[in-house]
């Protein structure tokens, strides 16, 4: 056949010996170990400076009061934590229910092109910069209510949170098996009850996980509530009508200030920041771990 | 340039795990050697492990030898060995962002050759043998991916001999592939084996019986024992006189 | 009793043998015959045996009208979700307005920035916003893949999760808290050591010139770099570990080192979804606030030296808002600055969505 007709066979001498190859490869590979190496440069350093300069500059003082004069060793930022904490108790409140509802219907009724269309957006909300959302809600409750107020400073981080929410849901929820669908339908529940009595609960830890991750990724940003909350150095619990403080933002705004006190209060503030965030993210990841559907 | 192969005493391991034991074997130069078997008994992990393909999955690990023309595959550098063991596989693999010519001349390029008139003769060369140079002498640029699954599966037969291998090895070649490509690349190795020494994993008998000139049977005893070769002979007198029992069991049909 | 029902058919209705897992941890086998029923629940056949029946009326009166309304409930959040968006580009289209009737287009191009005389011009701020995002996307790609690879191709098993570990970590640190370390410790390292440096070795190309005291569009791209890593780390790592494997074989079958396969195999059939991780970084970068607003200097101007203060769209709005003065048009001009970059960020995440999931379609994925 074919190959009797391929003639003399032609030759060839590689070129390129196998020494330098390998040699090529381990540069390569070590080139690949530098990055990892390179990435986690600034995160060590960051954390090396907050944990030493935050750690000195913690007391109880801080933790508790509000800001004073600098002259009387400045105080704290108590009325910024329970900022946040006001301001994330209303972002779950906003963001949660409609993000895991969204989910349920991504997961469990989405059909063709409406589903398609949802998802999409769900993503293209995911990289819509903060600031951007930030001043939206400014427009429509600040301006509209005539103040800075912590309900415009949760809506906002509410809107954030919804798509991370809901994404991270709906991962969740698909993960459970249809089976378990079918069992609950074949035992002729509605399918609003399978959903809500066996699908979620069984998603339930995952879930959770998602939902902490996205407070843990709202406590965080700074930036919408600049726009939303203004900031204050007084303690307040009013949800309405006066601005308020928040952790990030007492942050930025100590950071930027000439004052050595308030520069290492704002070390320390960013300490417990870090630190929040972090302890949310391992609770997130312990439960998650605990998350199992077996067929 | 063909060479035989000789295997002593091989058994194969993942972690604790062993897939097949005591191999004991010589393949002959410029033949057909077929393995058969039934599923799951280690032909394509033995296969694996003349080109040293086996030890890309953790923990895998080999006792005993595979010489070369005497010398141990795995006293040498695996690379150097995959150049003159090549291998075609079950699934046609072709580089989808490749055209033809970038494929058949892919293992070239690796080595450094860049002589645009040398890399055309050896693709020649090489599309002629595998039979693919009236189909596609004049369409080089196809992509890689556009072919059908015999002519894809063809093209990497050409991009294996392409960097003139002693030995070519094929995991299930036509598996995956129409009864008519089948056929075309059957008659293909009946033409490269006077080149290469070829060895094909198959689980179709009837093709072994066609193709080889050697056939070794392998199986598994008990679910969770290592494959071993049961039986390693001329084609004919395998398929006809088999002399053990549990080949002859699998040759007629009665299990596997 | 209640007649055998035939094996069910092969396909639909395989015969189950589940153990679900409730919250209350209750373990409940589901049965076979449970399956036989649901093959009589959904084929049109003789009604059910009376047992059978029985266990339909545990769904209660009403299941149609609580699916109706339950569906009818998610139905309108993930609607909902559709109108938010519609409501950001109202609104911020809606403050800028005035300003936008006064201006126009000529908003966009105009460089200055005089609050005094009401008069407004973007082009500093998008250049800026573009310069210190690019020099991000410069710095962090690079990086990124070597890591992703490194991840997916080269790290033992054992080391792949703590590797990845550490890479959430850094996103999950707050983009404030890398502005304040940028602005305290990378500023004085650029202005001592860096600046020099580049000014010295690539001073000849124009771009990096004295006077500079550490703040600048370089500095802003750095930190921006360290916070968009791990999103196009990540991306890059999906794209990657969607390569089959089959191609990875190929190129080792013929003889490839490691490097040699990465090459051949995974980086070619990876293409569109690394320029699409590269875009979503480019994306993530220009709407970041934090990280640039303490490093950028803050400085609305336009020059080719890289090392000087500049301004960014978000610095700008986050820096001068709290004090936005109510007579004129300044307010107008920050949102009409937000409107833009809503547009631009959402253009280029769109496209950045569109290249990697047409990634995963190819590989043959369903996303």
């Amino acid at each position: 056949m074919a190959a009797a007709t391929a003639g003399a066979r032609p030759r060839f001498q590689p070129k390129r010996r196998l020494g330098r190859r390998k040699a090529t490869n381990a540069v390569a590979i070590g080139l690949m170990g530098l990055c990892v190496l390179l990435a986690l440069l600034p995160l060590v350093s960051l954390l090396a400076y907050v944990i030493e300069r935050g750690a000195r500059a913690l007391s109880l003082t801080a933790l508790v009061h509000a800001p004073a004069p600098s002259v009387d060793g400045g105080g704290g930022f108590g009325q910024a934590i329970v900022g946040s904490v006001i301001l994330l108790a209303i972002a779950a409140l906003v963001g949660i229910p409609w993000g895991v509802l969204t989910a349920v219907y991504l997961s469990e009724y989405a059909r063709g092109r409406l589903g398609r269309v949802v998802r999409f957006f769900s993503d293209v909300l995911t990289g819509i910069p903060t600031l951007v959302t930030g001043l939206v809600v400014y427009g429509l409750l600040v301006v509209a209510l005539g103040s800075f107020s912590a309900l415009a400073g949760g809506v906002a981080l509410g809107l954030i949170m919804l798509p991370i929410v809901a994404r991270g849901s709906e991962e969740m929820l698909n993960l459970v098996p249809d089976s378990l669908r079918e069992a609950g339908l074949a035992l002729g529940m509605p399918k609003w009850k399978v959903t809500l009595r066996i699908v979620v609960p069984t998603a339930a830890k995952g879930i959770v996980t998602a939902n902490l991750l996205a407070i843990a990724r709202a406590s965080g940003e700074t930036a919408p509530l600049i726009v939303t909350v203004l900031g204050s150095n007084f303690f307040t619990t009013k949800l309405l009508g006066t601005p308020i403080a928040a952790l990030p933002l007492y942050i930025f705004q100590n950071a930027t200030q000439p004052d050595p006190v308030k520069i290492r209060l704002a070390w320390a503030a960013t300490l417990v920041l870090i630190s929040f965030v972090l302890v949310l993210s391992l609770l997130a990841r312990l439960i998650g771990r605990g998350s199992r559907v077996t067929e | 340039m063909s060479k035989q192969v000789e295997i002593k005493d091989l058994s194969l391991y993942f972690g604790a795990h062993r897939a097949v034991a005591d191999v004991t074997m010589t393949i002959g130069a410029h033949e057909v050697t077929a393995i058969i078997g039934p599923s799951g008994c280690g032909k394509s992990t033995l296969l694996r492990s003349l080109n040293r393909m086996h030890e890309l999955v953790p923990g895998a690990r080999h006792e005993g030898e595979v010489l070369l023309d005497g010398e141990d595959v795995y006293a040498r550098d695996p690379v150097a060995v995959r150049r003159s063991v090549g291998m075609v596989f079950q699934r046609p693999n072709p580089f989808p962002t490749m055209s033809v010519f970038d494929n058949v001349v892919a293992g070239l390029r690796l080595n450094g050759v860049r002589d645009k008139k040398l890399l055309k003769e050896v693709a020649e060369h090489s599309l002629r043998q595998a039979g693919m140079w009236e189909e596609l002498g004049g369409r080089l640029d196809t992509g890689g991916a556009r072919l059908s699954g015999g002519q894809q599966q063809r093209l990497c037969i050409a991009r294996a001999i392409a960097v003139q291998p002693e030995v070519l090895l094929m995991d299930e070649p036509c598996s995956a592939l129409d009864p008519i490509s089948t056929l075309k690349i059957e008659d293909l190795l009946r033409e490269l084996k006077n080149e290469y020494t070829i060895v094909i994993v198959t689980h179709n008998m009837q093709q072994a019986a066609r193709v080889s000139d050697s056939t070794a049977f392998f199986t598994i005893e008990k679910a969770g024992e290592p494959g071993r070769l049961i039986e390693y002979d001329d084609t004919e007198k395998i398929f006809t006189k088999p002399s053990n029992p549990t080949t002859e069991r699998y040759i007629s049909g009665r299990f596997g | 009793m209640a007649e055998q029902q035939p094996p069910a058919r092969a396909g639909r209705g395989q015969p189950l043998a589940v153990t679900i897992r409730l919250p209350a941890e209750r373990k409940r086998t589901v049965p076979e015959e449970v399956t036989s029923e649901r093959e009589r629940a959904l084929a049109p056949r003789a009604p059910a045996a009376p047992q059978r029946r029985s266990l339909r009326s545990l769904a209660g009166p009403g299941g149609a009208w609580g699916d109706r309304t339950f569906r009818w409930l998610v139905t309108g959040m993930a609607v909902a979700l559709l109108g938010l968006v519609a409501v950001l580009f109202y609104e911020l289209s809606a403050n800028a307005r005035p300003l936008i009737a006064r201006d126009g287009l000529s908003f966009v191009w105009r460089n200055v920035w005089d609050v005094p005389r009401d008069i407004f011009g973007a082009r500093a701020l998008l250049v800026g916003t573009l310069v210190s995002s690019l020099i991000a996307v410069v710095l962090a790609v690079p990086v990124a893949l070597g890591i992703s690879l490194f991840l997916t191709e080269v790290a033992p098993r054992w080391l792949r999760q703590p590797i990845s570990s550490l890479v959430e970590l850094l996103a999950a640190v707050p983009s404030v808290a890398f502005g304040f370390w940028g602005l305290l410790v990378l500023v004085p390292i650029m202005a001592r050591t860096v600046n020099p440096f580049l000014i010295k070795v690539l001073g000849w190309t124009g771009l990096f010139e004295a006077p500079q005291f550490g703040v600048s569009l370089v500095t802003a791209g750095v930190v921006l770099a360290v916070m968009i890593l791990p999103i196009v780390a990540a991306i890059s790592r999906e794209v990657f570990t969607v390569v089959p494997s089959d191609q990875r074989e190929a190129a080792f079958a013929l003889g490839a080192t490691k490097w040699e396969s990465i090459r051949m195999a995974v980086l070619p059939y990876s293409r569109a979804g690394i320029v699409g991780a590269v875009v979503l970084g480019l994306g993530r970068a220009m709407g970041e606030t934090m990280a640039v607003v303490f490093v950028i200097g803050n400085s609305p101007q336009i020059t080719s030296n890289l090392l000087a203060p500049g301004a960014s769209i978000t610095a700008q709005i986050a820096n001068t808002f709290a004090e936005v003065s109510t007579t004129g048009h300044q307010l107008n001009a920050l949102l009409y600055l937000a409107l833009l970059l809503f547009f631009v960020t959402l253009v280029v995440n769109v496209a950045a969505r569109l290249l990697v999931w047409r990634t995963s379609a190819v590989a043959g994925g369903v996303r």
